[in-house]
């Protein structure tokens, strides 16, 4: 959409410079944090631009990442989703418990689990929309229940709470290539994660920034009453966003499963937030309407990085958790402070 | 806005060409199991004796949980004695610690300890330290994995043998209906606790899932679950916090029951005293903090490794009455 430059030069209307034009995006904030940190760790710790630390640092996002991509487009749609973090979990359950002990092919299983996870964001989104409450009240809820079937069916079904055996299962190999190899790049393994975090972005962002689809998530985020009295369909467009929320949360935990040939039933609990604080730091507002997929994902390196940089630089884990928090609170009022110039430059 | 929308094509072609550069690489997917990858020991004569040594301790501990704290001080303390320099870190979820070792790994440590409450999870972490020749230590849990996996030693104490000893002694104190209290729900060992102190009790178990981090949770559901059946004469716990809590339930519900516990603090060995607490079975964990520092360090000394390909026990070792007050002054200090 090239602006039409005006035949002459209209003295009302200004030009913005190149710092304001920058100033406006949602992720400009995660980039300097993400800057910041980067250049923190590779100087104070040795290893962190080594190859092999790059590639850890990098894998720690991933995952982190794919989720904090759809998160955000959910929260620019003006919802939340309490129960991503168990989803990893509960899907990776699916699958393990289908393959490994009803002996379905993995391919199968998986497939299997994907229904399950969009089945469950469905019933999430419906419910959300139907009932007219929070959906930070009813994503609570399917959070809580997931967390109980996790627990309840696994010792059912096994008798224990992890469910293992995934390498003696059919089609293992062939389903492991596509989620959980590694590619070798430059003499470093790194994981396959980090291409799939990379392609979800870069097709979320796409469909953000590009599509009509796009425009309807930033409309119900910014005001559901409007955008449905000009024709946006509302409960599509949320429904959907719950159901893209939970297609992450099956690919994260298809690409766990598989690498990790064993899930636990009390995996993904608390990991909500870490996929809400990772699109906050990239610029999502939780009132909706404002955000950026690609924020989500920088936000998600920043955890990667930090996460991992903490322990490179050799300190007390005790600490960590309160570095997480005093980052998260620096990137926010950065992101705070520069949307406010950004309204300024807007008007 | 030409500007942005050139930067997001550039953008798309970056993803673009990442994923080509993925396709062309050479990919390697992971092993299924009949083509095993290369484990047992790694070459013994790769020790180089002194020198500095760095250990990374990996652990399946929630950060500020007793019991771990308690392995932690170990380490810490091995590593002054010894010259070694020692980083811990822990995380409950498995993935998070694999990510963890590889961390250690790409560090390049001259030595690495593991609890694997989750090891097939961990494989291919412990698998890339073994290839890097990293000696590696496996302590507390997944100890029948350790050799398999390539580590020269593993420090713990078996789950089921102490499950069924503590069993065995709730059948000799003359207890009949036993409720076995289970905090972490992604943890084997602590069924198989339970699983062991069925077979050595003999009477009947119930198994109740509580939430480790949620003390006030703890002790309302046991509390209900004396409540519900006043014929439960026994209680055991995993976790000294959990038997802290639950000796308090067991007063809140007026119930008969004894309680007995896996593992000590403080405030265990106070209830021991005050006869709230039956006995504890100890599997003194800071030998598990401890000890590997001191093999790995003699390893990378002088080659030496411990135990035979047979497990280091800690434990069981049971703590009651008897014995209380020489343990309690070392509780205090979070050693034992």
């Amino acid at each position: 959409m090239a602006a039409q430059a005006p035949p002459t030069a209209d003295e009302r209307v200004g030009k913005p410079g190149v710092l304001d034009r920058l100033v406006v995006r949602p992720e400009i904030g995660s980039l300097l944090g993400a800057l910041l940190v980067f250049l923190f760790f590779s100087i104070v710790t040795e290893q962190f631009l080594s190859p092999g630390g790059v590639a850890t640092w990098l894998d720690d996002a991933s995952t982190l990442g794919i989720m904090a991509v759809a998160v955000s487009l959910l929260m620019i749609g003006g919802e939340f989703d309490l129960s991503a973090g168990v989803m990893t979990a509960s899907t990776a359950l699916v699958t393990a418990i289908l393959s490994t002990q009803l002996g379905w092919n993995v391919w199968l299983a998986l497939f299997a689990s994907l229904l399950f996870a969009l089945g469950v964001g469905a019933l999430n989104g419906w419910l959300v929309m139907r009932t007219g409450l929070p959906s930070f009240i009813v994503t609570l809820g399917t959070f809580l229940a997931l967390q109980g079937l996790n627990l309840g069916i696994t010792r059912a079904v096994t008798g224990t709470v992890q469910v293992s055996g995934m390498r003696d299962t059919d089609g293992y190999a062939s389903a492991g290539f596509l989620f959980a190899s590694t590619f070798t790049f430059g003499g470093t393994s790194f994981y396959i994660s980090i291409i799939w975090w990379v392609l979800f972005t870069v097709v979320a962002s796409t469909i953000l920034v590009r599509t009509r689809f796009g425009n309807w998530i930033f409309a119900v985020g910014g005001s559901a009453l409007s955008s449905r009295a000009v024709g946006v369909p509302v409960m599509r467009t949320k429904v959907f966003l719950f159901m893209t929320t939970a297609f992450a949360a099956w690919l994260v935990g298809s690409i766990n499963i598989l690498r990790f040939t064993s899930v636990q039933a009390n995996q993904g609990i608390g990991l909500e937030f870490q996929f809400i604080i990772a699109a906050v730091i990239g610029g999502c507002l939780l009132t909706g309407g404002f955000g950026s997929a690609v924020g989500a994902a920088i936000g998600a390196l920043i955890f990667g990085m930090a996460r991992q940089g903490i322990v490179y630089a050799n300190w007390n884990s005790d600490w960590f958790q309160l570095f997480l928090g005093v980052m998260l609170l620096s990137a926010v009022l950065v992101n705070n402070a520069l949307r406010r110039r950004a309204e300024r430059v807007r008007r | 806005m030409t500007s942005v929308r050139s930067a997001r094509r550039s953008a798309l072609r970056v993803g673009l060409g990442m994923a080509a550069v993925a396709l062309l690489a050479a990919c390697s997917g992971p092993a299924a199991s009949n083509n095993t990858s290369s484990s047992g020991s790694p070459d013994t004569g790769s020790a180089t004796s002194g020198g500095a040594l760095k250990v990374a301790v990996v652990t399946h501990g929630s950060a500020g949980d007793t019991f771990w704290n308690v392995v932690k001080n170990g380490a810490t303390d091995a590593g002054k004695a010894l010259g070694v320099t020692v980083d811990y870190n822990s995380d409950g979820d498995p993935g998070a610690q694999s990510k963890l070792i590889d961390n250690a790994v790409s560090q390049k440590v001259g030595g690495l300890v593991v609890s694997m409450a989750n090891p097939d999870a961990l494989k291919t972490s412990i698998d890339a330290a073994v290839k890097a020749g990293i000696p590696v230590i496996t302590i507390n849990s997944g100890g029948d994995k350790s050799a398999s996996f390539g580590a020269i030693a593993h420090v713990g104490q078996e789950e089921g043998i102490a499950g069924e000893q503590a069993g065995k002694k709730l059948k000799e104190a003359g207890k009949t209906k036993l409720l076995c209290v289970i905090h972490e729900a992604g943890n084997i060992g602590l069924n198989q606790r339970c699983d062991g102190a069925k077979t050595g009790f003999g009477g009947t178990v119930t198994n109740l899932q509580v939430d480790i981090n949620n003390p006030t949770d703890i002790e309302a559901r046991i509390k209900g679950a004396l409540q519900t059946d006043s014929s439960i004469d026994a209680v055991l716990a995993l976790n000294p916090q959990v038997a802290v809590n639950a000796a308090s339930a067991v007063k809140g519900a007026s119930s008969k029951a004894s309680v007995a516990t896996f593992d000590l603090n403080a405030d265990v060995v106070s209830g021991i005293k005050a006869g709230d607490v039956l006995f504890a079975v100890d599997q003194q964990q800071y030998e598990q903090g401890y000890l590997p520092i001191v093999m790995l360090k003699l390893y990378h000394d002088n080659a030496n490794t411990v135990g035979g390909g047979q497990p280091v026990l800690t434990g069981p070792g049971f703590v009651d009455k008897s014995n209380v007050d020489k343990v309690e002054e070392y509780a205090k200090r979070g050693t034992r």
